[in-house]
């Protein structure tokens, strides 16, 4: 529980400002609808680097887990949090595959850059 | 309950085939000769065999407190699935040599993708439904980028992995908050919340994000934006593999989480699905024409096909998931076929890829351009070959359930993609020939007979696919 609390609390000036307000389920939603729309848009506006990119990935699992344990506490049923509990194991799976297609991709192309994704046009 | 709770043998045919995937792997190390890789791969086909059988005699029951179901619809996508991985694995073995990537972990990276995907159609959960994707989708990244020593292979596995990701990060996204709005991850509670109650929007919502990452799963326009780059860049086997045995099982996944879950939600996702086939209709049409790398033609055709199986998906009725199912039949072997084609593109030694290569094959190799033909016009659906049977019965389910604009919007646009398989066709016969290909390796010729047999020959045993496909569309819907 403490550690869901603390997961919960990540922005935490914004939390401190509204104190007063008691925490509703609203709140975890937009929270979690915020980071769904930073991790979207960090994959298709980012011009930078493959590793940000990750990032953003890892920002959309997370923004996940946020609403599963919200709604999991709110209907006051743990399968939200058990099935919080395997997106954690799956992501860090995810991670590092993608990790390590990061590391042949730059071998053979001796850059991470994302404007340089680009032998094959689509 | 106790029953449910204990009755582990539905999932026998996974759990031998996870094992099995690890003896491989320990064989695979153990063995240090230099031809390990074959040994494997004939060992995983084995085990594929294995766990066809397992799959028709397991006994048919829901299981492991409503995770998990095995019925007919189950039984009869999950053969498709391990046909599908078996012409991939019987294609890997001459190419990869060839191309020096010859390593053990081949088969068993298909075959834990296999065990992904057997999951995946079996789930009656969204717990099991998002592992069993993911155990699917993370082998196959890594198959993407299996040429580790060649650039575009890399790239592929990176650009998948990347649009892979996002998509189950939808898919879960929508998953969370149906759970939220609906109360419950399980598909038969949520059906039987669905049908009490009007569902709140964001439970709509939920299933508008599922919707979206499944779309990409099976790359339906405007979701399919990696397909192209993925397909050219990946190695040949792999990219015959993604286009058909993911393919199949993420349409059953469609198709069981509209019609279980979400079947009272019809006229929510109906008009979401008829776009998405609509799109990829015209986009797989019109695209095409004028590729000249054959495996982005390739490409472009599989989205159109995705296309024409969503028509069957968008009816909503019995009718249309026996469609989608017969099309699915239909269109694995000439896909693999056409892979098979392609692999025998070499020239010299050297891999080829551009249609053009194939100019004169009709006259330096009758037999290939032949087999070509049968694949080319079952893609087209021309009759009597596979694809217009599978095309019959999907458009004739849209025609039952009143949907005429989109039977006419697919029988349109599989005339204008009739051109560009025509096109291919052209090069093969009429046009001169700039030298001929090396010769087949055995397996090649294996998959591309295989395939143009069941082709041709699709319309003599259709009655038995069709009857298993009609009960596996009942067991979803009686």
């Amino acid at each position: 529980m403490v550690m869901t609390i603390m997961m919960l609390t990540l922005p935490s000036r914004t939390f401190m400002e509204i104190t007063e307000m008691p925490v509703s389920l609203a709140h975890y939603l937009v929270v979690s609808a915020l980071l769904l729309v930073m991790g979207v848009f960090g994959i298709f506006l980012n011009r930078k680097n493959v590793i940000v990119i990750f990032m953003s990935i890892e920002l959309i699992l997370l923004a996940v887990n946020v609403n599963l344990v919200a709604f999991s506490s709110s209907l006051h049923d743990l399968v939200g949090q058990v099935f919080a509990m395997f997106v954690l194991t799956v992501a860090a799976a995810e991670s590092a595959i993608g990790l390590a297609i990061l590391v042949i991709y730059f071998r053979n192309r001796g850059s991470i850059q994302v404007e340089d994704v680009n032998l094959m046009k689509g | 309950m106790v029953g449910q709770l204990m009755n582990w043998q539905i999932a026998l045919p996974e759990i031998v085939l996870a094992g099995c995937g690890l003896l491989v792997l320990m064989v695979g190390v153990l063995i240090k000769k230099q031809n390990s890789a074959q040994l494997c791969s004939m060992l995983v086909l084995a085990s594929f065999l294995v766990a066809a059988l397992l799959s028709l005699s397991a006994p048919q029951d829901v299981g492991y407190n409503g995770l998990f179901t095995l019925d007919r619809f189950a039984v009869f996508v999950k053969i498709l699935v391990l046909i599908a991985a078996s012409l991939a694995v019987v294609l890997s073995l001459d190419y990869n040599t060839h191309h020096g990537i010859a390593r053990f972990e081949f088969p068993v990276l298909i075959l834990l993708s296999t065990v992904g995907m057997m999951v995946m159609v079996s789930a009656t959960n969204m717990m099991s439904l998002y592992l069993g994707v993911e155990l699917s989708s993370l082998a196959i990244y890594v198959l993407a980028a299996f040429a580790r020593n060649d650039v575009r292979s890399s790239e592929a596995g990176l650009k998948y992995f990347v649009l892979g990701a996002l998509a189950s990060g939808l898919l879960l996204y929508g998953m969370s908050l149906v759970y939220g709005f609906a109360g419950s991850l399980d598909f038969a509670s949520l059906r039987a919340v669905f049908t009490t109650e009007t569902a709140q929007l964001g439970a709509v919502v939920g299933v508008v994000f599922i919707v979206a990452g499944l779309a990409f799963k099976i790359s339906a326009a405007p979701f399919h934006m990696w397909t192209p780059d993925v397909y050219e860049g990946a190695p040949v086997p792999v990219t015959g593999f993604m286009a058909t045995a993911p393919k199949v099982a993420a349409l059953a996944v469609f198709v069981r989480i509209l019609s279980m879950p979400f079947g009272h939600l019809l006229p929510q996702w109906q008009q979401l699905i008829v776009l998405l086939s609509i799109v990829s209709m015209v986009w797989g049409s019109l695209a095409a024409i004028g590729q000249w790398n054959i495996k982005r033609l390739m490409a472009y055709s599989s989205i159109g096909h995705m296309g024409y199986a969503l028509v069957g998906v968008a009816t909503g009725t019995e009718a249309g998931v026996r469609g989608v199912l017969v099309y699915l039949a239909s269109y694995i072997f000439a896909s693999a076929g056409v892979f098979a084609c392609i692999i025998a593109m070499r020239k010299k030694g050297h891999a080829v890829e551009r249609i053009a290569d194939l100019k004169g094959l009709g006259k330096t190799d009758p037999m290939l351009a032949f087999l070509l033909m049968f694949f080319m016009f079952s893609l087209a659906g021309v009759p009597p070959f596979a694809g217009f049977i599978g095309k019959l019965y999907v458009f004739l389910a849209a025609v039952q359930a009143g949907m005429w604009t989109l039977a006419i919007i697919g029988v349109l646009t599989s005339v204008i993609s009739t051109f560009y398989y025509l096109w291919v066709l052209k090069q093969v016969y009429f046009d001169q020939s700039e030298g001929a290909f090396d010769g087949r390796a055995p397996s090649v010729s294996f998959v591309a007979g295989l395939g143009g047999l069941v082709t041709l020959s699709f319309f003599v045993f259709a009655s038995p696919v069709v009857n298993a496909a009609e009960a596996a569309a009942r067991a979803l819907f009686g």
